[in-house]
């Protein structure tokens, strides 16, 4: 049951649990309980909102930022991991296999505001080694959704 | 000047409905839950094959039976599914949809004129009947009935047959009852089908669409039963595939050949950029089938189930992408609340009379559409079957 109310969820987090029960065929008091289980086991970490801001009048700038590092005795790359993810405008840090060591995706609202805060706040880091910045140019998908316009049904209106 | 018209063409019943589908047709902003195709996209790695087909130039015809290369995944996906195996090279051909395959083969099995009779169970897909009479057979309906889940029983087959049954039509999971055969019920016709000598064609294009938890099962699996047995399939409906026009028949060699002749000389092959398309499904779609068929069977729970809370009846469909509300009570012919319902609330669904007159008193309402589109429709639909029921009273 879990698997399938996680797969719905992630798409629609908005649902309500009437109809999410109906539709995996199971008891809304099971769901209920197993979506509370779940979130305090913390497999649900939230329920947020799929936006492009690129549609809105706001400005946001976004940037991928390759990061290297020297990993600390005892703690691995865990410490500085956790000094770069506790700045709001991280959202997101991974820690990768090849090539340079953490992947930190930064949203700012300028270029200004992301490159001071990578030549600042990163690169000055005991550990950081070396930086390399790439912004994002324009978003097509994200979080398994195109963003591009939504898609008309083009079928014939009857098919017996 | 002479008639140039076929009288045979001429009298062949046009589609009941026509009148209600141009209605629909001039009516924009009707939502339809009319379409018996599935709304998803065909999965993006088979169609970037077909694309990929297309730019090596593979755009030659391909063999009569379709590539070997398919026929043999075909063979593969039939026997790892399904527990059939058929010889690729003699018991397979390829064609242009499952509906050319019911074509040829009532051509290739029916000597016309003789009185030859193919059992042809209502509702059903629109196809059977006058393909049957097309190729010179003589239809004989069997008139499925609700309180049997619509589904097929020993009883009605045996009251069917005559000295003249040559074929049985089994069209399981069933467009557009939502009907299926389970193992059980398919026991119970095999020994009647074996004893009077009768072959069957078995549509089993919504296969893959089967919402049981034992999943679907083929005639062509029990015993006695293989070489008595052609079997249709193809990818319209499990792949999202529609519009590639590819399906395939499976069956004893002596009647794949005839078919394949039939073919050779009408149709010559199965479009080419299809049949590679076709291969990367079976290869790497299993996965896509069961997404598709997951996301089908949340919105059949949550029809059926907003269906229940309105008080319509409606038996529990366990296969393809339709349910099959009863609309008796209303005192109106499927016609009539059909139109009613689209002129009021802008909805359009097919009556179930479309599929044989034993679809009166019934609707075929396809969940092939988003959760969104069909949330909007049943809106509708609600305070137009409370708005009935209060006029009646």
């Amino acid at each position: 049951m879990r698997e399938e109310i996680l797969r719905i969820l992630e798409r629609n987090s908005r649902i309500g649990i009437d109809e999410l029960a109906i539709r995996i065929g199971a008891d809304e008091v099971a769901v209920a309980n197993e979506i509370k289980a779940m979130e305090e086991e913390g497999i649900i970490c939230g329920y947020h909102t799929m936006i492009d801001w690129e549609k809105t009048t706001i400005e946001t700038v976004s940037a991928l930022i390759e990061v290297s590092v020297t990993p600390q005795r005892g703690q691995g790359f865990d410490s500085i991991a956790e000094r770069i993810y506790n700045y709001p405008e991280v959202q997101a840090v991974y820690l990768m296999s090849s090539g340079y060591d953490l992947l930190v995706n930064m949203e700012g609202k300028t270029l200004k505001e992301v490159a001071s805060f990578v030549s600042d706040k990163l690169s000055t880091l005991d550990s950081v080694v070396g930086t390399a910045t790439h912004f994002v140019l324009r978003k097509y998908k994200d979080h398994g959704t195109i963003l591009a316009k939504k898609k008309t049904d083009e079928r014939e209106k009857f098919v017996l | 000047m002479r008639d140039p018209l076929s009288a045979t063409t001429v009298a062949l019943k046009p589609s009941g409905i026509r009148k209600f589908f141009d209605v629909v047709n001039e009516m924009p902003d009707a939502i339809s839950l009319g379409v018996g195709e599935p709304d998803f996209d065909t999965p993006w790695h088979i169609r970037e094959e077909g694309i990929f087909s297309l730019e090596k130039g593979r755009t030659f015809y391909t063999s009569n039976s379709g590539l070997m290369e398919l026929r043999k995944e075909i063979d593969a996906y039939l026997s790892r599914r399904f527990n059939v195996s058929y010889d690729p090279k003699s018991e397979m051909l390829i064609t242009v949809g499952g509906s050319e395959a019911i074509d040829m083969a009532f051509r290739a099995m029916i000597n016309p004129g003789e009185g030859e009779e193919i059992i042809i169970p209502q509702p059903s897909y629109v196809s059977y009947e006058p393909c049957a009479i097309l190729a010179g057979a003589k239809p004989v309906i069997i008139d499925l009935k609700a309180e049997n889940d619509f589904r097929l029983t020993a009883d009605e087959l045996k009251a069917a047959i005559t000295d003249k049954t040559k074929i049985l039509v089994l069209p399981f999971p069933n467009n557009p009852t939502g009907a299926v055969m389970e193992k059980e019920d398919l026991e119970a016709i095999v020994p009647i089908l074996v004893e009077n000598d009768i072959y069957v064609l078995s549509d089993e294009i919504y296969a893959e669409l089967t919402y049981t938890d034992r999943g679907h099962v083929t005639i062509a699996s029990m015993p006695g039963m293989r070489e008595r047995t052609i079997l249709i399939n193809g990818f319209s409906k499990a792949y999202a595939m529609t519009g590639w026009r590819l399906g395939y028949a499976c069956g004893p060699s002596n009647i794949i050949a005839q078919m394949t002749k039939i073919h050779q000389y009408a149709i010559m092959c199965a479009p080419t950029t299809s049949q590679y398309a076709a291969i990367e499904a079976l290869r790497n779609g299993d996965d896509d089938v069961a997404e598709m068929r997951d996301a089908y069977n949340q919105r059949r729970r949550y029809l059926i189930n907003t269906f229940k809370k309105m008080g319509l009846p409606c038996f529990e469909p366990f296969g393809a992408f339709y349910i099959f509300p009863c609309i008796k009570e209303f005192g109106l012919s499927s016609d009539e609340f059909a139109t009613r319902l689209l002129m009021e609330e802008k909805v359009a669904v097919v009556p179930g009379t479309a599929f044989g007159d034993s679809g009166e008193g019934f609707l075929r309402i396809s969940y092939a559409y988003s959760m969104e589109a069909l949330k909007e429709a049943l809106g509708r639909i609600e305070p137009f079957v409370n708005r009935l029921r209060e006029n009646k009273q």
